[in-house]
């Protein structure tokens, strides 16, 4: 199938808007990315048609709702290729499902052991594990990154040790678009039997990982970024591994039996699974992931690369600009300043010029601090972006050069 | 005689009203943002650091003959410029006068969006910390 950006960006109502009077240029895919139509319609379709509690009625509306928000997790399993339905826990998204693991393993770590995470993760993949390591007073170790924006994978081989118990690292970094070698990082891991949580809340939108050929032990992401409605989101979990993790919260739905003296908990998913979950959201999540695959998300990423190789080289055109994350593995995202500039003035002038970007620390300090810079300026692209699209930020970005230098 | 709080916000604002669009309003803001008073290069500390900015704010007060005179910096252009037009209606006013000013002029200029939270440029927090340096000083007065 040909791609055609025309024809997609018909499914996404929102592109025909204007901001500030010029049409809208969302560069700011990496924080969330915009919905098609049919997502915004299944959630519509859920509430008008078969609103009803799951997992609990015996009516029909009830079975009906329970059926097809358990189609989404069956589509989720199978989308990743995960081993059973069971192993996908819906949750609100990337963090709440990195505060499961985190959570868990604070009962199960003792003084001594180790864990890993890397020197580029998301606060929300390093504040857990630090939250953790007071907890339990394990150690955390951080696998360094160099100047390209590329793990060092010599350093994480020194680092590993029969003391290392858990590895957390992000599949695609969202402040530099890197991506990570996560195959061998958690081979390694697994010498040392050591497990493995992947943050792939930037990485799914663009790639499709494997969960069972990548032998990944936790896998976590976001819908809002792939096309789905905020508020929703998966912990992947290997189910015997998930079977031993304490639950996260009490309340209904991850029961099995209560009386005042015990309460036994329900299997897996459930047990994950306290309370009235994001029904419509799991649903549209489904609905969203049916609609990238139709499109194909190899399609999506050789296109999505073509924008990236475009962008790149107009960028380099602009005297003083400097992209940080220049390795070759990276998806469509490019984090730059200009000399002299600050970030945030570059990000209000682009604004004013229908041009939406993400300025600041992506919610990445680390990495700021290994650059020196106070932030940067941050384009990330979609598969529904377009190349005169990038023309019209180039212009905005060489306008606020002008007007700021 | 000192022009009063109100009489400074009149006049920017009029200022402002001879510009047609976003670009010139801008050009002019960065333009004041080159004549902040500057905040003197030992305050230029942690301390003076106004946090729920992107980009960094310093702001330092000093209390001389009743009335507060404020001197600030920022590494962001735009954020100077605000700077400068706040402390053109705040700075060497008594302290009573900046607690009770309101900063609707703030909308009335243009700026309205760098109000919203998710600006996260502080001018709010700016705001707030003119005023709580105001109410200090308007305390330490009052004993
Ligand atoms: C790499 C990474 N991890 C975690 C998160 C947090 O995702 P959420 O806010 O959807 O929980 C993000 C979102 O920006 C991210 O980019």
């Amino acid at each position: 199938m040909s791609f055609d950006v025309q024809k997609i960006r018909q499914d996404f109502p929102i592109l025909q808007r204007k901001v500030n009077g010029y049409p809208l240029v969302y560069f700011d895919n990496a924080a969330t990315s915009q919905k098609p139509q049919v997502v915004i319609d299944s959630i519509v379709d859920y509430y008008s048609n078969y609103n009803a509690n799951i997992h609990r009625g015996v009516h029909s509306l009830s079975q009906e709702a329970t059926d097809v928000y358990e189609l989404a997790r069956e589509k989720i399993k199978q989308h990743f290729n995960a081993k059973h339905n069971h192993e996908i826990i819906f949750t609100s998204g990337t963090t709440h499902s990195i505060n499961i693991v985190a959570s868990g393993y604070s009962e199960i770590l003792q003084k001594g052991d180790e864990v890993i995470v890397s020197a580029m993760e998301h606060h929300s993949n390093i504040v857990p594990w630090q939250m953790l390591c007071e907890k339990t007073g394990a150690v955390l170790k951080v696998i360094p990154m160099n100047e390209e924006g590329n793990l060092l994978v010599s350093d994480y081989d020194t680092i590993l040790s029969s003391a290392t118990k858990l590895v957390f690292v992000n599949h695609v970094s969202n402040a530099l678009g890197t991506i990570n070698p996560i195959k061998e990082i958690i081979e390694k891991a697994h010498q040392y039997g050591a497990k493995v949580l992947i943050d792939g809340a930037q990485a799914c939108s663009h790639i499709l990982p494997d969960f069972q050929d990548l032998d990944v032990d936790f896998y976590v992401a976001s819908a809002h970024k792939m096309c789905g409605p905020t508020g929703v989101g998966f912990l992947y979990g290997k189910s015997e591994l998930l079977n031993i993790l304490p639950p996260y919260q009490g309340g209904g739905e991850m029961i099995k039996e209560v009386t005042f003296k015990k309460t036994t908990y329900a299997e897996l998913p459930h047990k994950f699974e306290a309370g009235t979950p994001n029904i419509s959201g799991g649903i549209a999540f489904g609905v969203a992931l049916d609609y990238l695959s139709a499109i194909g998300i190899d399609a999506i990423n050789s296109y999505e690369n073509e924008l990236l190789n475009y962008a790149t080289e107009k960028l380099l055109e602009i005297e003083g600009l400097k992209i940080y994350g220049t390795g070759k593995e990276k998806t469509a995202v490019i984090s730059f300043n200009i000399e002299g500039i600050h970030p945030y003035d570059i990000g209000t002038i682009v604004d004013k010029l229908g041009v939406a970007v993400r300025t600041g620390h992506h919610c990445a300090q680390p990495i700021m601090e290994f650059y020196k810079i106070p932030g940067t300026v941050r384009a990330s692209f979609a598969f529904y972006n377009t190349k005169k699209e990038i023309d019209i930020f180039i212009e905005a970005i060489k306008k606020a050069k002008m007007m700021l230098s | 005689m000192m022009m009063t709080i109100e009489s400074i916000q009149e006049e920017i604002i009029d200022e402002f009203s001879m510009f047609d669009d976003w670009m010139q309003r801008y050009e002019y803001m960065i333009d004041l943002g080159k004549s902040v008073p500057l905040i003197s290069n030992s305050n230029k500390t942690d301390d003076h650091l106004i946090k729920g900015c992107q980009s960094k704010v310093w702001l330092h007060a000093a209390l001389e003959d009743g009335k507060i005179v404020f001197t600030a910096d920022s590494d962001a252009i735009i954020t100077k410029g605000i700077i400068a037009i706040l402390l053109r209606v705040f700075s060497n006013q008594k302290p009573e006068n900046i607690l009770a000013a309101n900063t609707n002029f703030v909308d009335e200029i243009g700026l309205k969006e760098h109000l919203s939270l998710t600006r996260a440029n502080g001018l709010v927090s700016m705001i707030k910390q003119l005023k709580l340096y105001a109410l200090a000083y308007e305390t330490q007065l009052k004993n």
